[in-house]
């Protein structure tokens, strides 16, 4: 009962340096390490991330460590440090939050590479990387827009940050395009996991007339009220089917193990630069989880147009004309939205009831 | 609003009520008896993890209320050697107990997390079907009733029954009590290890019923709201439940009126229920003798039979 | 009952010193068990280099003292202020509130002379930020005052609201502006920031003011008369009425120092190693300190020696994990193992363990 999943890592982990004694040369000096923000077992993004420390470790044979549930302040330092000190070369800090910290200390590193998801600073040994997920939530928006018959989402938030709001947005404009008459209440709950307030939040949601949850926190609460009420839901960072295996419609999931992999690769055969990756459906980083049986295959179809659209270019989710709430255009038609704009989302599309708390 | 979304939204407050309700009994008593056991959250989050993780190997929610509250006892055993016999700082050692339980149920729940479990089944056949009054009054699990029944027999105990003046009287003057030849150790015991158990059932609650799955902190501070509606009660079982479900009604009213659309920044409405807490102390405690009545004259002060 | 504890009548000098060590020596022995438990036999790693990593290697590692003192200079001042209060039954547990109100009073002077590059931008933040704690402190001492109202409630009820204030204050009125709308003020400029005192390492002016905050409670404890007052009532509440103590201002007058401490060790963790205020900047060392001033019995010296084992244990947590693949949650029931056995061998200063129920009674009475 005690401790099974680090002690299979664990034995995972000499396992697979063994395999690499006898290969690569290489792995035997990369050792890369890992600082994730809430607990591995927290069932979405650091779960996630921790997948992807997995697959490095699978298929490259090299060492990895990890640090979790690391706050994001001067703890964050302090740890990235001793894992720079420890000999780590490769080093990803996995949250936002981390960011400074990782900037900070790579500037007293210059050997060791660091990998800083989702911010928006770098230097010569800090890259960054972040995924698009707004491209999931925009498919799903699509198939979001067709199930519901009350035309209303219901949307569990967790703090008003551009990735939330960008989340939201991407919603409602999927919705939109196939259901006009569709609306998103959105719930902020101010924490990413208290499962006790995600699933009343869901309730609450339900009673007013939501018969699709959507959310942007950890636990996979709200899919089981969900299914418990017959509504539909979307999961969260990971597939959370056995949640809810009537209720998921699909899920986004965040897949980080291509990335890692690439990454780890670069560092052992030196070809590793500082860049910038926002990956979506393109590079794999976005994925789908399976499409409910319960869907209609014209929407399956529908939604598979919007994913390989999305993947190869010819659709862009925040495609002009976008207005806001008050009407005002703030991306015009025959434009995109760049980056930045998206980067630093701070408001409501049209069809987001209520205001965004600032 | 209309009368569906009134009665989903009491159906809701029950469910987010009941695990308070069931650690604040338990605290109440404790309290009652003179001691003061900081360690309500530690004692409900390991409740929570080894109900669920009985539930889950079993296959018996039975099984893992039993468990969640044996857990819960064992912990607050830790805590009754410590200040009983050992004669430890309540404060300190209940603060320790909540650090301990947090780190120990993430040790028992490594490798819980993504299991999932089938809730607790709610309401009674053929009476919840009918309309209004049937889902309100007949559509709850068993604990919910469970937890009215506890309410009612705790208020019976401290008032009605000769044990339960024993207890009170420990807690106003142990050292009366200890000279008229009651065993003060024993009694504060007994009280301690029933706090605790009845805080793991509100951690069973929590990881069976309220939210069926294992998360790290799921108990989200709920142990610490507990504490607070003890005093919120002036140390009254009725008043603690009624507290509970002011709470619950607070925390869950924020979250419907954002789903109506106001412009109140989150922050703010996340407050409400800490806030409502604070002026409801204040409105009682503005009566001295209110409190002064109903108050354990010896809270959290150290026995020593030789003294 | 075999085992019988009988009162020494006065503290035990030799047991006040004893009983820490006996306490750590019992964690280890425990620990040692643990980790038996746990390691896997893959890792090579027996329980001996388990512990090693645990309690010796943070403190040997380079730069490992700074680090050490700059985790316990929050927890440590936090501590001496609620140690005043407990000394005289004020039960001020909403220390975190009152650090994380300080932080913002004081980064509210941080912004508003972001441009100002001056020395004197610093001392005005710390006062800004002992004010902040104090103000918040206030409110639970007005309402335990005026109304009666439980301290204890009140103060850990208004460290939920703190943090709330907190979350909507990096997210609103006091967000980065060039941050791209995350949660989170402006990185300090130079002006604002804790000069390093130890080259090389985070070791801030922070933790050379935690030192002589440490000194002077030590003084105003032993030879002061307020340190008297405080005394007195905490042990005899009755006793200090007859000497024409005044219990409510003794109230004020310990919430105000306890909060602003806090509020002070708030501004300077988010003026040190911090650099800037974002939602998650409360940690707990509100709430760590109220164990570490019980461990530290009250006594400013024993606060923080306490404080820095605590602090120790964060440090070997960490190191578990990164040397040796342990779980987080191993930290949690170390810091829990190593608190228990202090409190419950404290016990040793003012009574000693008899064997045999019978003798011992007849022996009393």
């Amino acid at each position: 009962m005690f401790g099974s999943t680090w002690k299979k890592t664990i034995g995972a982990l000499a396992v697979a340096t063994g395999m690499a004694a006898a290969g690569q040369a290489a792995a035997e000096d990369t050792k890369v390490g890992f600082v994730y923000v809430g607990p591995i077992s927290d069932h979405g993004w650091s779960y996630m991330h921790n997948v992807g420390r997995e697959a490095i470790e699978k298929e490259l044979g090299l060492t990895t460590t990890y640090v979790e549930s690391v706050n994001e302040g001067p703890d964050a330092e302090r740890v990235i440090t001793k894992l720079a000190k420890d000999g780590h070369n490769l080093i990803f800090t996995t949250s936002f939050g981390f960011m400074n910290q990782t900037l900070k200390v790579a500037k007293r590193f210059p050997n060791v590479k660091f990998e800083h998801a989702t911010g928006f600073r770098r230097s010569d040994n800090v890259s960054t990387y972040s995924a698009r997920f707004y491209e999931g939530r925009y498919v799903v928006g699509h198939i979001v827009g067709k199930m519901t018959k009350t035309n209303t989402i219901g949307y569990i938030a967790s703090f008003p940050i551009p990735e939330v709001i960008r989340g939201i947005n991407a919603t409602i404009l999927g919705a939109r395009k196939v259901n006009p008459d569709v609306q998103i209440k959105v719930v902020w709950v101010n924490t990413w996991v208290d499962p006790g307030k995600e699933g009343d939040a869901a309730k609450a949601l339900i009673d007013q007339g939501a018969d699709v949850i959507m959310q942007h926190t950890d636990s996979p609460s709200p899919l089981q009220v969900a299914q418990n009420r017959g509504v539909w839901a979307v999961g969260q960072a990971s597939d959370m089917k056995t949640f809810a295996p009537k209720s998921q419609l699909t899920a986004i999931i965040d897949n980080w193990a291509p990335y890692y992999v690439a990454r780890a690769k670069a560092a052992m055969d030196g070809s590793w630069k500082s860049e910038d990756t926002w990956g979506g459906f393109k590079s794999g980083m976005v994925q789908l989880a399976d499409y409910n049986e319960a869907i209609p295959a014209d929407v399956v179809k529908l939604a598979e147009e919007v994913r390989v659209g999305i993947t190869d270019g010819s659709i862009h989710p925040f495609a002009g004309p976008i207005k806001n709430q008050a009407g005002e255009v703030i991306v015009p038609e025959g434009e995109v939205a760049d980056d930045k704009t998206l980067l630093g989302m701070n408001f409501y599309v049209e069809g987001v009831q209520g205001e965004l708390p600032q | 609003m209309d009368s569906a979304i009134v009665i989903a939204s009491v159906l809701t407050i029950m469910t987010a009520a009941t695990p308070l309700v069931f650690a604040a009994l338990g605290e109440l008593i404790v309290e009652k008896s003179g001691v003061l056991n900081l360690g309500v959250e530690g004692m409900m989050i390991v409740g929570a993890i080894c109900a669920f993780a009985t539930a889950v190997t079993s296959g018996s929610a039975f099984l893992g209320i039993i468990v969640g509250m044996l857990a819960g006892a064992g912990l607050s055993l830790l805590f009754a050697i410590l200040t009983q016999n050992l004669m430890a700082n309540h404060v300190a050692t209940g603060l320790a107990l909540t650090i301990f339980g947090i780190g120990l149920s993430a040790l028992i729940g490594d490798g819980f997390a993504g299991q999932k479990l089938d809730p607790l089944p709610k309401g009674i056949p053929g009476l919840s079907d009918i309309p209004v009054i049937g889902p309100l009054l007949f559509g709850h699990d068993i604990l919910v009733y469970f937890s009215i029944v506890a309410t009612g027999a705790v208020a019976w105990f401290l008032t009605k029954t000769r044990a339960g003046m024993i207890l009170r009287a420990v807690g106003d003057n142990h050292d009366a009590a200890h000279s008229i030849g009651y065993s003060v150790i024993k009694i504060r015991y007994m009280a301690i290890l029933f706090g605790g158990a009845m805080a793991g059932l509100g951690g069973a609650y929590i990881s069976l019923a309220y939210s069926p799955l294992w998360a790290e902190g799921m108990t989200a501070g709920r142990g610490w709201i507990a504490l607070a509606l003890v005093v919120f009660a002036t140390w009254k079982p009725w008043r603690a439940f009624l507290g509970a479900y002011l709470f619950g009604g607070v925390t869950i009213i924020q979250l419907i009126i954002q789903g109506y659309g106001i412009n109140i920044p989150a922050q703010f409405l996340s407050m409400l229920p800490y806030l409502a807490t604070i002026v409801v102390l204040v409105v009682i405690s503005r009566d001295k003798y209110l409190v002064k009545m109903n108050a354990p004259a010896c809270l959290g002060k150290l026995f020593h039979a030789s003294h | 009952m075999l085992l019988k504890l009988e009162s020494r009548g006065e503290i035990s000098r030799s047991m006040l010193y004893a009983t820490p060590l006996i306490a750590v020596v019992l964690t280890l022995i425990t620990g040692f068990f643990l980790f038996v438990f746990l390691l896997d036999p893959s890792k090579n790693a027996s329980a001996f280099d388990a512990l090693y990593t645990f309690f010796v290697d943070p403190v040997i590692a380079s730069g490992g003292i700074a680090e050490l003192l700059v985790k316990a200079t929050p927890i440590i001042l936090c501590a001496i202020g609620l140690s005043m209060g407990f000394r005289a039954n004020v039960w001020n547990i909403g220390a975190e509130g009152q650090f994380v109100i300080g932080a913002i009073t004081g980064t509210i002077v941080v912004l508003a002379f972001y441009d100002v590059e001056s020395v004197f931008i610093l001392p005005m933040m710390m006062v800004a930020g002992t004010l902040g704690g104090m103000a918040w402190a206030a409110i639970p001492a007005f309402l335990r005052t005026r109304f009666n109202t439980n301290e204890i409630l009140v103060s850990l009820m208004l460290t939920y609201v703190a943090v709330l204030v907190l979350s909507w204050a990096v997210h609103g009125p006091m967000i980065d502006p060039d941050g791209f709308n995350f949660p989170q003020t402006r990185l300090f400029h130079d002006s604002a920031l804790l000069p390093i005192i130890w080259e090389g390492t985070r070791l801030h002016l922070g933790a050379a003011l935690m030192l002589l905050v440490v000194l002077a409670a030590w003084l105003i404890i032993s030879r002061h008369l307020i340190g008297f007052q405080i005394r007195v009532i905490g042990m005899a509440p009755k006793a200090a009425s007859y000497a024409g103590f005044k219990e409510k201002k003794l109230i004020w007058l310990t919430l105000l120092v306890s909060g602003g401490l806090a509020g002070f060790a708030g501004i300077l963790e988010a003026a040190g190693p911090a650099e800037q205020l974002v939602p998650t900047f409360p940690q707990g060392y509100g709430f760590t300190a109220i164990i570490v001033a019980f461990l530290g019995r009250l006594h400013p010296v024993g606060i923080f020696m306490a404080g820095l084992l605590m602090a120790l244990t964060y440090l070997g947590g960490e190191n578990a994990q990164i040397m040796l693949g342990m779980p987080k949650s191993v930290t949690g029931v170390f810091q829990g193992m190593l608190l228990f056995y202090l409190l419950a061998t404290d016990v040793l200063i003012r009574y000693r363990v008899r064997i045999g129920s019978a003798v011992a009674k007849s022996a009393n009475a």
